[in-house]
């Protein structure tokens, strides 16, 4: 039988689960509401190291390496890892991965890179090509304000719809060994281009697309929002909600019942001065890895949808005039009984 | 939901977005940068003011020591990590006085030293500054040939 559903999505045959995940973040995200649920709050930014490029690679391996001790396995039982980041040229990926000594894809989709690790992993333990399959993704708040914005101790200030770059990363075992939640099926997102060039503003670059993911998925499967305990994206922040729920509604859908963002739930932005709320591909996955996937092995929730979002631009396309487009993949994550 | 192609749909957009998204008061953020600001060339003022009363410097040289002191002092802040602190609060004003292109010389010093003495601090020390210095030194030479010939006549 075929998988493909509707126009965009895959609905799984096999039983495909998360057989274990963790989280590693900063201390700022530490101190966050989420603090207690992260598997390990590093304190020094630099985690030992000497750049943060360094230190966000780090923050990967050690996530990749506790992740695997969860599932039971030792890293040579890894059969393919799939990890993302930030950084130019996928680079903290690299250098993070390449001591694990395992098969690798780099992947980049700028936040929404978790969406699209675990997409590739389950598709790859669907295929049967791999299992158990590694998917994480990483983030440094120092690397990626170097990256992409200006040296951290030039003073400027940041406008109210900017978002704060998590420091951390987030790793999940795939496999078909069986867990207690599993990936169901995926939407894979399409780059959507509303023509917004402010890069300061990344929740409104990528609401549009997160809308289009969330739409399609429902149309794909034929389901009502209510069909999902929660629909999760990962960094709209406060802006980016307003104005999912806003598009979404003009396509006939009202999501503000299931809503959450991963962005918004990492950071209080009261007393941490964050802004629109948390970002980075290291914010949708230890998320991922420290909340929703806990409550989902619960049982608290029974079906939730994963919508990491990505704001897809460079510098250079940004000093060049360019827009900045968005993507989001979708993935459906259910509670297995017993 | 398709990309928007047409710029009336793309301005239609922005302006919604700009009507949805939270923006700083400018009355507050003027009052801010009003106080910091003035801080800082009452500082400088103070300088001048001890040069030239206190230890006998004439106008010019006390205007050296007062530039040399800020900048020093900003230098300084922005490596302990205090000077984008006081910008977060201060705004435009840390940014207008001298301070403020000091600590924008100062931050990618700092930043980019990882990277090496030539391709981190050389090339990229001015990434900040660079355009106020090309373009300054740029339109002072060309009022200066303006002055020039207008002196001619």
């Amino acid at each position: 039988m075929s998988q493909m559903t509707g126009t965009q999505s895959i609905r799984f045959d096999r039983e495909i689960y998360i057989n274990s995940y963790a989280s590693v973040v900063g201390q700022k995200e530490g101190e966050g509401p989420l603090g207690a649920q992260f598997d390990q709050v590093e304190e020094d930014p630099l985690y030992g190291c000497n750049t943060w490029e360094e230190a966000e690679s780090r923050f990967q391996t050690e996530a990749a390496r506790r992740a695997a001790a969860k599932a039971g396995l030792s890293m040579e039982e890894i059969r393919l890892i799939y990890a993302g980041d930030l950084l130019a040229q996928c680079s903290a990926s690299t250098f993070g991965i390449s001591s694990l000594e395992r098969p690798l894809y780099g992947l980049f989709g700028a936040c929404s890179t978790m969406g699209e690790a675990l997409s590739m992993a389950s598709m790859a333990v669907a295929g049967g090509y791999a299992d158990p399959v590694l998917a994480l993704t990483s983030s440094h708040f120092g690397s990626a304000e170097k990256e992409f914005r200006f040296p951290l101790d030039y003073g400027s200030q940041r406008p109210l719809s900017a978002s704060w770059t998590v420091t951390g990363s987030g790793a999940c075992v795939v496999g078909t060994k069986k867990g207690k939640v599993r990936i169901a099926g995926l939407t894979t997102g399409k780059i959507v281009d509303y023509g917004l060039k402010d890069s300061q503003n990344m929740g409104a670059c990528m609401a549009p697309a997160a809308c289009d993911t969330i739409s399609r998925n429902l149309a794909d499967f034929g389901w009502q929002p209510g069909a999902y305990d929660r629909i999760v994206t990962g960094d709209l922040g406060f802006v980016g909600q307003q104005i999912l729920f806003d598009l979404l509604e003009q396509e006939g859908w009202d999501i503000r019942g299931q809503h959450m963002d991963c962005g918004m739930m990492i950071f209080d932005p009261a007393s941490q001065d964050t802004h629109a709320g948390g970002s980075g591909c290291g914010c949708s996955a230890s998320v991922l890895a420290a909340e929703l996937l806990p409550r989902l092995a619960a049982g608290e929730w029974k079906r939730l949808l994963f919508v990491p979002t990505g704001a897809l631009m460079s510098k250079v396309s940004f000093y060049e005039g360019q827009s900045v487009p968005g993507i989001a993949h979708g993935v459906i994550l259910e509670h297995v009984e017993g | 939901m398709e990309n928007l192609s047409s710029e009336e749909k793309k301005k239609q957009y922005e302006a919604y977005v700009n009507q949805v998204t939270p923006k700083h008061s400018l009355p507050m953020n003027m009052l801010k940068a009003f106080l910091v600001g003035g801080s800082i060339c009452t500082l400088g003022q103070g300088i001048l003011h001890l040069g030239t009363e206190r230890f006998g410097l004439d106008d010019t040289e006390a205007g050296t020591w007062c530039s040399l002191l800020l900048v020093f002092l900003s230098v300084l802040l922005t490596g302990f990590h205090l000077y984008a602190k006081i910008a977060k609060f201060g705004g435009a004003g840390t940014l207008v006085p001298i301070t403020g292109f000091a600590n924008s010389v100062a931050a990618p010093a700092i930043e980019y030293q990882k990277e090496g003495q030539v391709f981190g601090i050389g090339c990229k020390i001015f990434t900040i500054a660079g355009p106020v210095i090309l373009y300054g030194i740029g339109s002072s030479a060309l009022l200066g040939l303006i002055y020039y010939i207008y002196g001619l006549f």
